[in-house]
Formats: C-alpha cells, structure tokens, sequence
C-alpha cells in the first residue's frame, strides 16, 4: 500500500498557516465533553497534556514514573534549536528547516520539517514565560551557543540541564492543570495496551504498578509520547524504564512502525568497564565544541598514559578527514569515525573501546575557568564515574546507542494509521529522517506538544461524537483479559534465567549486528538469533513474585517481551534498506574512503511496517518522499 | 570486594518491615551502587528468593527517581552525588553497608526501598508554575533579565525533587525543596507578579501534606545531590513574610 502522509500543497511557507485554517475547529463549549488520553508526561506529553487541558479538554495523562516530572526528557543536556537569528549570524526559519532535513538525510517529510522550524521560536518564547532560567549574558538577553553540526549559533541552552529545565517548565504547566481540575495524572501506571473499536483507537488498558489492578481507560482519542525504543541494545543512554511497549502495543493493534533502523549512536558517551554496566553514561555533544577527539596514531601506544604520547603521534582524525567541520561532524559521522579507530586497534582503555576528548587546547586558550563555566558539570559527571579529572587527562569517549528517529508512522496531523491515535515526539518518526541534529529532540517534543497536537486534533475531534465509546464496550474488557493472559504466562513459566539475562543476551545481538554498521551477513545472523532468544524466553525465563504486587521483574518481562517481538521488525527494516543513510549504515553501500552511499532513486520513502503476527513477516507500506525546496545533495560535511 | 549488606525489606505498605542481611562477594570498584544492588538481585532470584525492589530510572543522576537511605545519610552522603551515580570505589572491602528508604511521615513505604513522595508534587501543584497559557506570550527577549538573576533562579531550578533534603532533615521538612521553586519564580519577571499567591499557597500546602517545619538544621543542604543551598530558605521567608504582612 503506497501511504499518504497528507501534507498540505502549495509554497511551504504557507503549509503550516493554511492547514490550521483548513482545520476544523472544537467549539470552546464542546471542548469539554472530549476526553483525551496522553500516555507519557516528558516533553511532548507533558506539554500537550497541559495545553490541552488549558484549552478545555477533559485530559487524563499517565506515566510510568513515580512522578510527572521525571520522564527521560530530563536527562537531555546540551540545548534546543530555535531560528531567532539572535545572534545576528545568518539564521532563518529556511535555513533551520534546510539544516534538518539536510541533517536527517533528505529522508523526513518536507512540510513537517518547515513546521517544527516555524513553531520553533514560539517555543523559546513559551518556555521563558513559563520561568526556564536560560543561560542569558550581561545585558539580560537570551545567550545562544553553536552546536553539532550546526553553522550557526541557535542553541539555547540552561547551563548542562536544559532538558531538565523545559521539562520543569512542562510539568509546571501540568501542574497547574491538575490543580485546575482539566488534567487527571495516573503515575507508577503502565500501559500494556491499546484499545480499538471499529478499525479506531479508543482507550488504553495499564498496570498500576503499586496494586498490580489491570484497568481500562476510555477516551475519544489516544495520545503516545512515550519516547523511543534503542534500549532494544541493553545499553543505552536512555531510562531503564524506557522501553518499545507502549508503541509495540499500537502496532499489534494495527498501527505501522516506520524507519526502525533509524539509530542515532552518540559518539560522546563514557565507554563501558565491564559486564556489570547497566547503562552508558551520555556527555553533551557541547563537549565537542572545545574539545578534540584523538586516538594514538601507534597501536603500540594504546596503553600509555595519553600524556606520555607525543603530538605527533596523535591522529586528530575528525580534524583530518573533515577539515570544515572538524570535531563538530554530526553524530553519526562523529560515532562511525570513532568505531573505525577502534577497530583499527588504537582504541584506549578498558577493552580499547574508546578514543580521548581532550581539552588541553582548549584550556590553554580560554583557561581552565571559562571550560569550567561552560562544562562544570559534565567535567564533575565524568569524574565521578571514570574517577578521572578531564581537565588534567583526556576524557575518554566512546559512541552509544541514544535516540530513535524511528516510530510509530504518522501522517502531517501526527494521526498513526489507526484513527484517533495520535503519536508525538520521540515516538513518532516525523521529522529527523534517518539522523537527527543535536539540539533537535528537544525542539520537536516541545513543537508537538505545545503547537501541534492542540491544533490537529481539534481537526479530528470535530469528527467523532464524544463518549459513544466508553469502557462498558466489550473491547475493554477483551484487552484486559489479554493482558491478564500474558501476565498469567509469564509468571508461570518459572524458569531458569533471569529477565536481564535474556535483554541482555538480545542486546549484545542488537549492539553486534544492528548496531552502527550492518551488512547483510549480520542482518541474517540477527535475525536468526533473534527468534531463538524470544523462544527461549517464553520457555526458560524465570519472572519471580506475582501479579497483584509491586514487581519490577514482571514489568521488566513484558517489556523485554515486546522488545524480542519489536527487534525483528527494526533487523527486518535495516535488512531491506539497501543503502547507507544517516543512523543507518550498510557496509556494503560506501564510498572508497568509507562515506556512506544514499540511494535516492530507489530508497527514497518512508518504511512502514505492518506487524503480521509474531514470526511472520511483517509487511512493507512506503509512503513516498517528494523534495520539491531542497534539492537532494550528497551529505558532504569535508 | 566483598560486603555485608543490610536491607531494608517490607512487602507492603501495612508490614513492619526489617532489616535482612546478604553477603556479597566480587564486587568491582567500577560498579555502581545500583549496579551492585542489580547483581545482589540477580543472585536472589537464581536462589529462589524475591529481589529487592528500589526506585531508579536515569541513573545519571538527573530524573530524582532513586531514593535510598545509605549508612543512615540520604544517597549514602557523598558530596552532590544521588545514589545511581555513587560508586563502589567509595567502600572498602569487608564493609557493612546499610540500606534503608527514605525516612519520612510523608513518604509512606510502598514496598522495601521505594516510597511514596506524591506530597512532593501536590505542593507543586498548589503553586509552583506561573500562570501563561500555551502560546499568546512575548518574545523571549521581551524582558532582559540580568545574568546575576538568571544564574541564581537556575541554582534554584536545579533541584531534582528527589526528596534527600527532607529524608535529611531531622524534622522531614520539605522547606528547601518548596523554597527551590518559590525563590527562582519571585526574582523572575514573568513569575513575581504571582510570588504573594505562591507562597502562601505552596508552604499551606507544604504543611498540610504531613512535613515538619524548618529549624536550621540545615541537613537538607548537606544532603541534596545537587547543592541547592539555604539562601533559599531565607528568601522563602522573606516572600512569606512579604505575602502575610503587606
């Protein structure tokens, strides 16, 4: 089936502005008698659950955490893009636009693109008012920094923690909703699946994660900004309660998974020390801006301290291979470089997987104060885990799995195939194409949350009646006996290995296989093993307690389940891709100096999956990309 | 390394709840707490035993999740470290560790370690925002703010609300957390013109939610992963007082 995404037509910088005249409208009065559901409460969900409940809709918002303010947005560091041209240095709202898809690839839709750099400006404004303490400088305006990638300087950013900061911002707003009555939060509440009646999306069943209750939820539509899926590696740079279920759970229930293979690896990420890690440690890619990456140019050198190795013996090699971009190369080119290095044997430390980030220059131009004022924190970060002090040795760095472009198919009004299922932020594939820019998560989560969704699903609402559908349906109930089932099943098949052995067993095939270079032989390998892990799951692991507790095991049970169903499709996706692109690397389509090789003429569509059954090959839906404002280049950062 | 543990188990929130002892041996200097405590788990169910369950979930330090009481001081009381970024190179083999959650009337134990800190965001609830609206607002350079200002709200705005300040404190106040949000608001423009209302309702709701009041311990200061300071306990009063007596 050839998908259409439903973007407006006409001159793009009219798309955005004549859609949402074209939109049908809710009456203020009628607001009210919809209700909404938004699963997950980070940047994209917290801010639609708050605007939509600032604009009357009835709004019941849920989480997995204890709280509506720890949602993974948090974790985010280095800043979030906006087209002010603050700085007076050659930003606009086409340029930024020009940037992500230039960034993405050429493989993310044009018109969805053009919105998030329009809304983008709206967003800075929104959070200031809101009381996010940007960094400013002495005059009282709002400072900007370049960031990777990036020729401009467009990056707002609240000193390391801006994620942290528009979260803040997002849960005050939500905050103040739920005390207006407009917004009912359910946190430690998972959902474990997607209710639908009639071919569209009414509800959501969730475990209360205290009670263990499995309960249902109506609503006239469903919202999922539930974050993306690279834990399917093990280690990542996410929660370790981030996971693919919520998403797993629409496409069982019919909805499409789109771009899989899409994988950004972090390139400065500190390496890992041992088999006992449980995640891996990200360190703003703002690093990157005075620090220079370097391996020994000797493999004899590897294990000298990095001091005692000589300048010229040191192969500064983003300097080298990208002189005009130098150490600020976007992340997948930065990540691939660094593997290389490291599979040419001159990584350093434990296991050689690493190369030094070092500051030396740095420092002895600004000072050792001004880094300090600039990356305090980060520099205490890796301290505290590496026990090292980065400003007398070279950190040490290495590329980690981060963040999925890849997600849930929608079309321009964020709308899945399945009607009434509205998918935002990380979850959804919109706008990063096959690699996203620094500085970019968090704008989109934000642009969707605050000025998408309040406008597009107005434009949905104003077809449906509200609460013809309500839990008394015989769905709801069918869900949770389904859920009940697979909770049942897994608690009583008391095996022999634990939960972790089995995401962890996947993760090492996923990392190994479908990592940050694929070829064809190790597609097949995975996709192999990846059946073998999931049968052994479903007969050996061994999920401890019961049903009606807390229990972390059986929350982790089903997540790793859905990951063991979810990995075959993202292998499936990588396996047809028969091009390199962004996050998406194919050794077998390369250059001679090992750039990667697009394929416009054939690759040039989104990948939609349509899930067919666990084992059975999911089926192939591309909607076709048309680039009809920028003009397809080879992505040259040299 | 090896250690002995002593933990904190109860199954739910109407048991006694005691302290249990396990032995753990091999531990590795580069593990994490939380890491050590994933292996201690892994080693209970392959015996046959339930795991110990405790909250965490970015273990780096950021999302406030994690919350354990370690050799009686909140995050086991190493400088501005939460618990999911101390490491086990900060003990020494043989050592006997204690763990128990968060100690507080308005933390109710949910189950071993985790607890219940709902009365973090009611407070919140109750006033910590400003009042805007999605969309209708100025440009962000509208009103300068000076970068003095915008350094000491960000100082404020960097708590986690992981609650080691009232775990710390010896009357389970939740002052500095309350006095975080309503200090960084009051010296913004966009949140002063609301810092009478705040006030008064976020420290009704602090003491409403079953928190004890201030007396300068300052334990909740030395206990914060993140160093908020006390200043910001002075400047709730002197709002307060602003909002009662004007």
């Amino acid at each position: 089936m050839i998908l259409d995404g439903k973007t407006p037509t006409g001159p793009i910088e009219k798309t955005w502005d004549k859609h949402r005249f074209d939109m049908k409208l809710v009456n203020p009065s009628n607001k009210r008698k919809f209700k909404v559901l938004v699963v997950g409460t980070g940047l994209a969900g917290g801010a639609a659950a708050a605007s939509l409940g600032e604009l009357g809709y009835n709004v019941e918002a849920f989480c997995y955490q204890d709280s509506s303010r720890r949602a993974h947005s948090i974790a985010a560091q280095g800043g979030i893009n906006a087209a002010k041209n603050y700085p007076n240095d050659g930003d606009s709202i086409y340029r930024l636009f020009y940037d992500t898809i230039k960034g993405g690839d050429f493989r993310a839709r044009e018109a969805d693109v053009w919105r998030l750099a329009q809304v983008s400006n709206s967003i800075i404004d929104q959070c200031v008012a809101q009381g996010v303490p940007f960094a400013r400088d002495y005059a009282g305006y709002l400072d900007n920094r370049s960031f990777g990638g990036a020729q401009v300087s467009r990056t707002f950013y609240a000193r390391g923690q801006t994620g942290q900061q528009l979260l803040l911002g997002a849960y005050s707003a939500l905050s103040r909703q739920v005390k207006a009555g407009t917004v009912k939060l359910y946190e430690r509440t998972e959902m474990v699946d997607l209710v639908v009646v009639d071919g569209v999306a009414k509800g959501i069943t969730c475990r209360d994660m205290i009670t263990g209750e499995i309960k249902s939820y109506w609503g006239d539509a469903v919202i999922l900004a539930t974050g993306g899926y690279v834990n399917v590696f093990y280690l990542s740079t996410n929660a370790m309660g981030c996971s693919v279920t919520a998403a797993w759970k629409a496409v069982q229930k019919g909805a499409y998974f789109a771009n899989p293979c899409y994988t950004q690896i972090h390139p400065t990420c500190i390496p890992q020390t041992g088999d006992h890690q449980s995640k891996l440690t990200l360190m703003s890619e703002s690093l990157r801006n005075d620090g220079r990456c370097w391996a020994p140019k000797k493999k004899e050198d590897c294990e000298k301290a990095p001091g005692d190795i000589p300048e010229e013996d040191r192969d500064y090699y983003l300097e080298r291979k990208y002189p005009s971009f130098g150490n600020l190369a976007p992340r997948d080119i930065a990540s691939r470089a660094a593997k290389e290095q490291c599979d040419d044997e001159r990584g350093v430390g434990p296991g050689k997987r690493g190369v030094y980030l070092d500051y030396a220059t740095a420092i002895e131009r600004v000072g050792e104060h001004t880094i300090k004022e600039r990356y305090g924190n980060l520099f205490e970060m890796y301290e505290k885990i590496t026990d090292e002090n980065a400003y007398k040795r070279p950190m040490r760095i290495y590329p980690a799995p981060h963040y999925a472009m890849g997600g849930l198919w929608v079309d321009y009004n964020l709308m899945s195939n399945v009607p009434g299922l509205f998918v935002l932020g990380e979850a959804n594939f919109s706008v990063h194409g096959a690699n996203r820019l620094g500085a970019s998560a968090l704008m989109q989560g934000l642009a969707d949350g605050y000025f998408v969704i309040p406008y597009t699903i107005a434009g949905y609402l104003a077809t449906v009646t509200p609460g013809v559908v309500t839990d008394e349906h015989p769905a709801f109930k069918e869900s949770k006996e389904q859920v009940q089932a697979q909770t049942d099943k897994l608690l009583n098949i008391k095996g022999k290995k634990t939960v972790s052995e089995f995401h962890r067993e996947l993760g090492k095939v996923m990392w190994e296989d479908v990592g940050m270079a694929r070829s064809e032989a190790s597609l097949k390998n995975a996709l192999q093993r990846i059946p073998e892990i999931r049968d052994e799951f479903w007969k050996n692991v061994n999920v401890t307690g019961s049903g009606e507790e807390l229990n972390q095991q059986l929350e982790n049970a089903g997540r790793v389940a859905d990951f063991l169903e979810f990995a075959e499709v993202f292998a499936t996706d990588a396996l047809h891709r028969e091009e390199s692109c962004g996050g998406h690397f194919r050794t077998e389509h390369q250059t001679d100096d090992g750039e990667a090789m697009r394929d416009d003429e054939n690759f040039a569509y989104v990948a939609a999956w349509e899930f067919k059954g666990v084992g059975k090959a999911p089926e192939l839906h591309k909607e076709p990309l048309k680039f009809e404002n920028v003009k397809l280049a080879v992505r040259s950062y040299k | 390394m090896d250690l002995t543990l002593h933990v904190w188990r109860q199954s739910g929130p109407k048991d006694k709840g005691q302290l249990e002892t396990y032995p753990v041996k091999g531990i590795s200097p580069d593990m994490s707490f939380l890491e050590m405590l994933d292996e201690v788990n892994e080693q209970l169910i392959k015996t046959g035993k339930l795991p110990i369950v405790f909250d965490h979930d970015c273990r780096e330090g950021i999302c406030g999740t994690c919350s354990q009481t370690i050799n009686g001081k909140a995050h086991g009381g190493q400088d501005r470290t939460t618990v999911c970024q101390l490491h086990m190179r900060s003990f020494k083999d043989g050592d006997e560790i204690f763990i128990e959650p968060w100690r507080a009337r308005a933390f109710p134990v949910i189950k071993d370690l985790i607890v219940d800190r709902t009365a973090l965001d009611t407070i919140m609830q109750a006033g910590g925002y400003v009042s805007c609206h999605t969309g209708g607002i100025p440009d962000g350079n509208a009103h300068p703010i000076g970068k003095p200002v915008a350094d000491y709200a960000m100082d404020a705005a960097e708590c986690i609300g992981c609650g080691a300040c009232v775990a710390g404190c010896p009357n389970s106040s939740a002052m500095l957390f309350t006095s975080a949000k309503v200090a960084q608001l009051a010296v913004l423009p966009q949140g002063k013109h609301e810092a009478k209302a705040r006030v008064k309702n976020m420290t009704d709701a602090l003491q409403t939610s079953g928190f004890g009041n201030c007396t300068n311990h300052l334990e909740c200061e030395a206990s914060c992963p993140k160093g908020i300071s006390v200043k910001f306990i002075a400047k709730l009063n002197r709002e307060y007082m602003k909002a009662v007596v004007s």
